[in-house]
């Protein structure tokens, strides 16, 4: 509790004993002591509600009518004139014990959120002129500087390794709790943590643009992006409030004016309106509640830019991904070898000992692929053949490796296309056809329980968009399950295609376009939601999507639908809670079955248990 | 040009909502947000009047909660 709160415990408790003393007192002996009764009770009153007195007259000064220390005032200002001293009190009393409650939860919450998010590091090692490590602040390193982060310690900044080795937690960052390693030339983002060894590492990018401060940049300007039933909740509320307080003057004067009953009754009754004309529940929960989503996801490693996105999100209908680097691993692998007459190794060998001298990507994934050194004394008379293959003498033989056109120009006529998807590199041996290798693209891991999650969150469907050839494409969507694919597409028409979804769409239904946010900017901005992934480093990604994913894993798009699905739910339970205590309290406070401590339940109580409510979207199950 | 200050004493959540409708009722000022939950205003206004901005900020928001001040 801070210094404020614990004084108001202080004020709650002195001034409960007083009024159950006074009570009982007054109970006991039925003294009717006229004016003197009033000053007793006054005793009490002034000590629990003095600030709200004040706050309330300041707010007449400022015309500002309708705020709560005013209908505070008003309403137990009332309770007096109707010589109700004590429930007067007690009322002012029950107020001040809610707001206290009210304000431990919204500082409980904003602690554990803040909590969630503690990634920001405290302070920079770096060596002075004898050596020495010393503590700086992060923002205080210049780029180009060496640092030195030890075992247990949170990297501040930004850079490459340039010695150590080591395990990297970047549990905080990205939610995924199986540590990185990482080794001397990598490069290393600020929030993880150092596990084992030490990692000198030269800064290559300064505080405010490092990874830490561009995230919690962005979760903190979240709030200003509001959502739809934020906004809702605003118009409700400036009428809302105006709305009651005249509802509370027509129920104090018109009932007693047609029935000619008495006018005290009424005004109690109207005085219970006042209390529950404060929107406050709504107010603070609905944005608490998508803060603590917000929170919560980004503790997975999903950062949502605004409430309005995490909305949009529940309503995810249509999911749209690129295919390469999204739901691909974007790198060449071999994944088929085909021989028709040598060994499924030595063919291998032979394409790789062949391209040995080739930096192309096909190359690389063979030479990665085999997997051992190419001895060069094995291969000469190379001979590059543009938009072909090789040609190449390797241990005395002639050998072709390349496209079908190679094999054609050369006259292999075994030469025959593969039912694979994917780059061919058929290979032949002194002129005779030894078999091809399939290379393409590998599927990302989780990529297909990525999609039964989505169709289990309620997606509708899913949607392939790849500038590969259709084969490819279609290979890939039938593995993965995907609805639909466009393949053959040039950039520009993706925005078609997507066009075309979004007219498609149901209307309440969103639709989500994942990418890796490098080339698809346009397609990202468009869509109702754009997602980048692996956007770690990546400032054009993080700009650009409204949904960031820290690392690659297609699994955290179903993560945060659902997630979003249950910060909806909880925002939808709070409305209904809230407006449905608040409805029938005003009903019940008309006919005078509820008094005013159901009124004042109604506004603070109701506030606390909405704001705990809020609480639980920040927990995140897997 | 956009800054963001810290409130102090912002104790009312209904209070916070009034004073970004106040806010982003003065002249100059673009866009404005009262975070209840981080306690911090976030305000983008018309650089060669930003003081004078400010100050009538800090008025609005002391007639609508006079506890809470804003640490310029």
């Amino acid at each position: 509790m801070s210094k404020k709160q614990k004084k108001m415990l202080a004020r709650i408790i002195i001034s409960f004993v007083i009024l159950i003393a006074e009570m009982i007192f007054f109970g006991v002996t039925k003294a009717d002591i006229g004016i003197w009764k009033l000053a007793l009770f006054l005793i009490p009153y002034l000590i629990i509600g003095y600030d709200i007195l004040r706050k309330a007259v300041l707010g007449i000064i400022h015309l500002q009518f309708f705020d709560e220390s005013f209908l505070m005032t008003v309403a137990t200002i009332g309770a007096f004139a109707t010589g109700e001293y004590a429930e007067g009190t007690a009322v002012m009393l029950f107020y001040q014990v809610g707001e206290l409650f009210q304000s431990c939860a919204v500082s409980k919450s904003r602690k554990s959120i803040s909590e969630l998010m503690d990634i920001r590091p405290d302070y920079a090692n770096i060596e002075d002129e004898n050596g020495k490590l010393i503590q700086v602040d992060p923002e205080e390193v210049e780029i180009g500087s060496v640092i030195t982060v030890k075992a247990g310690e949170k990297v501040p900044l930004d850079g490459v390794i340039i010695s150590g080795t080591s395990a990297v937690d970047t549990s905080a960052l990205t939610g995924e709790s199986i540590p990185r390693d990482v080794c001397e030339g990598g490069e290393i983002i600020s929030g993880c943590v150092n596990l084992t060894g030490i990692l000198k590492i030269r800064v290559t990018k300064e505080f405010g643009q490092s990874t830490v401060s561009k995230i919690l940049e962005l979760v903190e300007n979240s709030q200003e992006k509001k959502s739809k039933s934020e906004n809702f909740i605003s118009k409700f509320a400036r009428i809302y409030t105006p709305a009651v307080v005249i509802g509370a003057l027509l129920l104090a004067f018109i009932p007693p004016l047609l029935t000619g009953g008495e006018l005290g009754k009424w005004v109690y009754r109207a005085m219970t309106f006042l209390v529950i004309s404060c929107p406050c529940a709504l107010v603070i929960s609905i944005p608490l509640t998508f803060f603590s989503g917000i929170g919560g996801a980004s503790k997975a490693g999903i950062l949502i830019k605004g409430g309005n996105y995490l909305e949009a999100l529940a309503n995810a209908g249509v999911v749209v991904f690129d295919k390469t680097g999204t739901l691909t691993k974007g790198s060449f692998e071999v994944t088929a070898v085909h021989s028709d007459k040598m060994d499924k190794d030595a063919l291998l060998e032979t394409a790789a000992l062949a391209e040995m001298y080739s930096d192309h990507p096909i190359s690389l994934s063979l030479k990665r692929a085999w997997g051992k050194e190419c001895d060069s004394s094995r291969i000469e008379n190379v001979k590059e053949i543009a938009g072909h293959g090789v040609k190449a003498v390797i241990d005395g033989k002639i050998v072709l490796a390349g496209n079908m056109k190679l094999m054609k120009t050369e006259n292999i006529s075994e030469a025959h296309d593969c039912h694979h998807a994917g780059t061919a590199v058929h290979v032949a041996v002194n002129g005779e056809y030894m078999g091809h290798i399939i290379i393409s693209d590998a599927l990302k891991e989780g990529a297909k329980e990525a999609m039964e999650g989505l169709r289990n969150m309620g997606v509708r469907k899913t949607v392939m968009l790849t500038g590969d050839d259709r084969r490819v494409g279609e290979q890939c969507a039938k593995a993965l399950g995907i609805d639909e694919y466009h393949a053959e597409l040039l950039p520009a028409d993706k925005v078609d295609c997507v066009e075309k979804l979004l007219a498609e769409k149901p209307p309440k239904k969103t639709l989500i376009f994942v990418g890796d946010g490098i080339n698809d900017a346009p397609v990202l901005t468009r869509a109702d939601i754009g997602i980048a992934m692996g956007a770690m480093g990546s400032d054009a990604a993080i700009e650009a999507a409204d949904v960031v994913l820290l690392d690659d894993d297609p699994r955290k798009i179903p993560l945060a639908i659902k997630i979003a699905g249950k910060t909806a739910s909880i925002v939808r339970q709070n409305i209904v809670f809230a407006l449905g205590v608040k409805l029938l309290t005003l009903i019940l406070g008309a006919l005078g079955i509820a008094n005013m401590w159901a009124a004042v339940f109604a506004d603070v109580g109701v506030s606390v248990i909405a704001i705990l409510n809020a609480m639980r979207a920040m927990r995140v199950k897997r | 040009m956009k800054k963001v200050f810290k409130l102090e004493d912002l104790d009312c959540a209904n209070c916070a909502k009034k004073m970004e409708n106040a806010i982003n009722k003065i002249d100059g000022v673009e866009s404005a947000t009262v975070s209840f939950i981080s306690q911090k205003l976030t305000i983008t206004a018309d650089d060669a009047r930003f003081d004078e901005i400010m100050k009538k900020a800090a008025a609005e928001c002391k007639k609508i909660e006079p506890d809470c001040t804003i640490i310029m």
